[in-house]
């Protein structure tokens, strides 16, 4: 403070020390300078400590054989050659696999039951408010584990697997789908789909353009089905059905061939999603409140009906208000899919930081390796959510 | 969530210098100005640790650190016994939540290396194996191919899974718990069609199955399990009294001195008992326990023999033959250095 030149006190006032500015800077500083050294002493403290005791530390073992299976793997793994880098990698994905089809259910279902509590039907009001209360106010765990004896207890052995439509089969070693095999020229099928879904949103986008200028509405819902369903149809027919099946059939202990879906994913993607529904129908139900009712009474002076309403006159302004806590329902949902330990579902925890933390025993590595991915996780979500907050806002002129 | 909890613990602990701390101290004279041994354990084990209904610890395990107790307070109740998930029990270790592991720990290399631990004996020699319905037909694990199979995770025993269905060219789907109650409780519910865990765990898990006799053990042991008490490192005289208190236990059978016997043996005139019993020599006090440490062992919790056959062999619902667990002169792999 002493090199700060004189001529900077203007004259008349206190000295440098009574200054709030400078007096602030330098409480800050020293709040920084506090937390460095805590931080840098636990670190240097932790590193002494296993150096100490010979415990093996750094991060060597990501690239080591691990040597063990796992049953539901989004990537080629086994125990011959595969490396606890990869096992790592195989968590991941299955983490990020029931955390995203969570997501998205767990959304349709919670706007479903946050307008039915609002609904006018008595009967259908009161179920959704049950389901809520019910959901909202169990341990998630108890539910996980209810859902994993829900869909496991009933369920025959494979030699009695049910026979579903289509050639799949359920036992309870999980969903058995036929697997689709593309023949020579199958892959014309998944270019006419990924086509039919760009030129849907092309017309999507040109539609409600249209609809700004001129008033006029198409039918963009059937027409998007047209592109998307139909057409790909129509071609997988013109060109002499090159898609076979592998069906699924017994073979042994268990049944060979066939997609394969296991009960702990069903189990623990049901237990997410019911739980999670159950917060976003208040977070619905919240920000439809929200919406003063002279929009609704407007939007039925102009003739709108009811869903009309809904749809384009209270859900958009709602939606200010909910996307805000929709966005931590969706980073619980994430985080809560560590619970997938308890039901045996080969998560990022269950893989990582439980067979290959024990195996290699490297507790602070794994530990601290996960916590950066569910940091990572969490805040990549909330940046695309915070875009989309941006875009939904209320613009002001 | 404990695992959480102990991994939380271990990352704080180090970082806040206790473990190194203990070291430097020395854990024995710690616990006897604590007045009480920790040990960690296993939740509940069938014939090596399990609570009753009053919360007392019976078992194989339990007896090894209630003849730490006795050692160390002539008392074999003054231990506290900490229950640990097979995950769970290196990290409460490491942190020095417990003084030793006593919780059918598989002796490997790089568990003793890696992992800052001392393995300092084996109480019980074991082996992986597999469990399955009476009803599927099988008398062979070699005819798993295909199977299901239930494991806890967290243990060796995912590598020795892995490596007898590689070492056998079988494909088998791998189904990982993170607590043994779940695994054999899906094992039941059908989800699998083996169980496998060590072979004493099945005979105990076994009897946790609404039909015990509905399910077989197979005869093939598929991994080397020696399970032993650990101690962290960094600790030498610590890791003598267990490693000793072990085989104390051993040479009493050896010499033949039991719990009903063992005051009598006071006025043997057989040197190597004299040796025992503490009325020759002074054994006890470079541990740092008095001379009579050995006798204590026998007087209040008994030799390797009696705590066997009481825990899992003859004199238990297990009924588990000495096999491996006999001493070596009588065929059997448990031999002990001698008291001198």
């Amino acid at each position: 403070m002493s090199t700060i030149p004189t001529e900077t006190v203007q004259p008349g006032k206190a000295s440098l020390l009574y200054d709030p500015k400078i007096r602030g800077y330098v409480y800050q500083l020293a709040l920084l300078a506090v937390v460095g050294f805590l931080l840098y002493s636990a670190a240097s403290n932790a590193i002494t400590n296993l150096r100490a005791q010979k415990i093996a530390s750094g991060f060597g073992f990501w690239h080591n054989a691990a040597g063990f299976d796992v049953n539901q793997k989004l990537i080629p793994f086994s125990a011959s050659g595969s490396t606890y880098g990869e096992a790592f990698y195989v968590g991941l994905l299955n983490t990020l696999l029931v955390a995203s089809i969570g997501i998205v259910l767990s959304t349709f279902l919670g706007f479903f039951v946050g307008v039915a509590r609002l609904s006018s039907n008595w009967v259908l009001s009161k179920l959704a408010m049950i389901y809520v209360e019910v959901i909202r106010n169990l341990p998630l765990l108890l539910q996980l584990f209810f859902w994993y004896n829900a869909v496991l207890k009933p369920l025959p052995n494979p030699r009695q697997s049910i026979e579903l439509p289509a050639g799949a089969l359920l036992n309870n070693r999980g969903l058995y789908l036929p697997d689709p095999q593309l023949g020579p020229g199958g892959s014309v099928i998944i270019w006419t789909f990924l086509i039919g879904i760009v030129a849907s949103i092309i017309f999507r986008v040109w539609a409600r353009k249209q609809q700004e200028a001129t008033g006029k509405q198409y039918p963009v819902g059937w027409i998007a089905l047209g592109l998307i369903v139909v057409l790909p149809f129509f071609v997988y027919l013109v060109t002499g059905r090159p898609i076979s099946f592998v069906y699924p059939e017994i073979a042994g202990f268990n049944l060979r061939g066939g997609i394969q879906i296991f009960p702990e994913f069903v189990a623990l993607l049901l237990g997410l999603t019911t739980y999670t529904a159950g917060f976003i129908a208040e977070v619905v139900r919240a920000g439809i409140l929200a919406v003063s009712k002279g929009q609704t009474e407007a939007a039925n002076a102009l003739g709108l009906r009811a869903g009309p309403t809904l749809k384009l006159v209270v859900i958009p302004q709602a939606m200010r208000v909910i996307i805000p806590p929709l966005t931590s329902n969706y980073l619980n949902l994430t985080k809560n899919s560590s619970l997938a330990v308890a039901i045996g579902y080969p998560d990022l925890v269950q893989v990582f930081t439980g067979t290959v933390l024990n195996q290699t025993g490297q507790a602070v590595e794994v530990v601290a390796i996960t916590m950066a991915v569910y940091l990572t996780i969490s805040l990549v979500t909330s940046f695309f959510m915070n875009i989309y907050n941006k875009r939904m806002a209320l613009v002001e002129r | 969530m404990k695992k959480a909890v102990t991994s939380a613990l271990v990352l704080a602990s180090l970082a806040l210098g206790a473990g190194v701390a203990q070291a430097q101290t020395g854990l024995l004279p710690q616990i006897k100005a604590r007045g009480v041994v920790t040990c960690g354990t296993s939740p509940g084990l069938a014939g090596f640790a399990m609570p009753d209904a009053q919360g007392n610890y019976t078992g194989i395990d339990v007896d090894l650190c209630r003849a730490l107790a006795a050692a160390i307070f002539n008392d074999p109740q003054k231990v506290k016994f900490v229950p640990l998930s097979s995950k769970d029990r290196f990290t409460a270790l490491q942190a020095g939540e417990v003084d030793l592991l006593s919780r059918t720990t598989t002796w490997t290399l790089s568990r003793d290396t890696s992992l800052g631990l001392n393995f300092a004996g084996i109480n019980y020699f074991d082996g992986q194996g597999f469990m399955v319905r009476k009803k599927l037909g099988i008398d062979s694990a070699l005819k798993l191919a295909g199977a299901s199979v239930c494991v806890a995770q967290g243990t060796t025993t995912e590598l020795n899974l892995a490596d007898f269905f590689r070492a056998n060219k079988m494909k088998y789907e791998v189904v990982a718990f993170s607590s043994g109650d779940e695994t054999i409780k899906a094992y039941e519910s059908g989800r699998c069609d083996a169980f496998t865990t060590d072979s004493s765990g099945l005979y105990a898990e076994r009897l946790k199955l609404q039909v015990p006799t509905d399910h077989i053990v197979l005869p093939e042991i598929i991994s080397k399990e020696p399970l032993g008490p650990v101690v962290r490192h960094g600790d030498d005289n610590w890791l003598d009294v267990v490693k000793w208190t072990h085989n104390a236990m051993l040479n009493a059978e050896e010499l033949g001195i039991t719990k009903a016997n063992v005051d009598e043996m006071l006025k043997s005139e057989n040197p190597e008992i004299r040796r025992f019993v503490g009325t020759e020599g002074k054994f006890g006090e470079p541990m740092g326990l008095s001379n009579d440490w050995a006798y204590r062992i026998v007087k209040l919790v008994g030799n390797y023999g009696e705590v066997f056959e009481k825990n899992v062999g003859a004199g238990s619902p297990l009924k588990i033959a000495r096999g491996q667990n006999a001493l070596w002169t009588k065929g059997g792999l448990q031999y002990a250095p001698p008291i001198r």
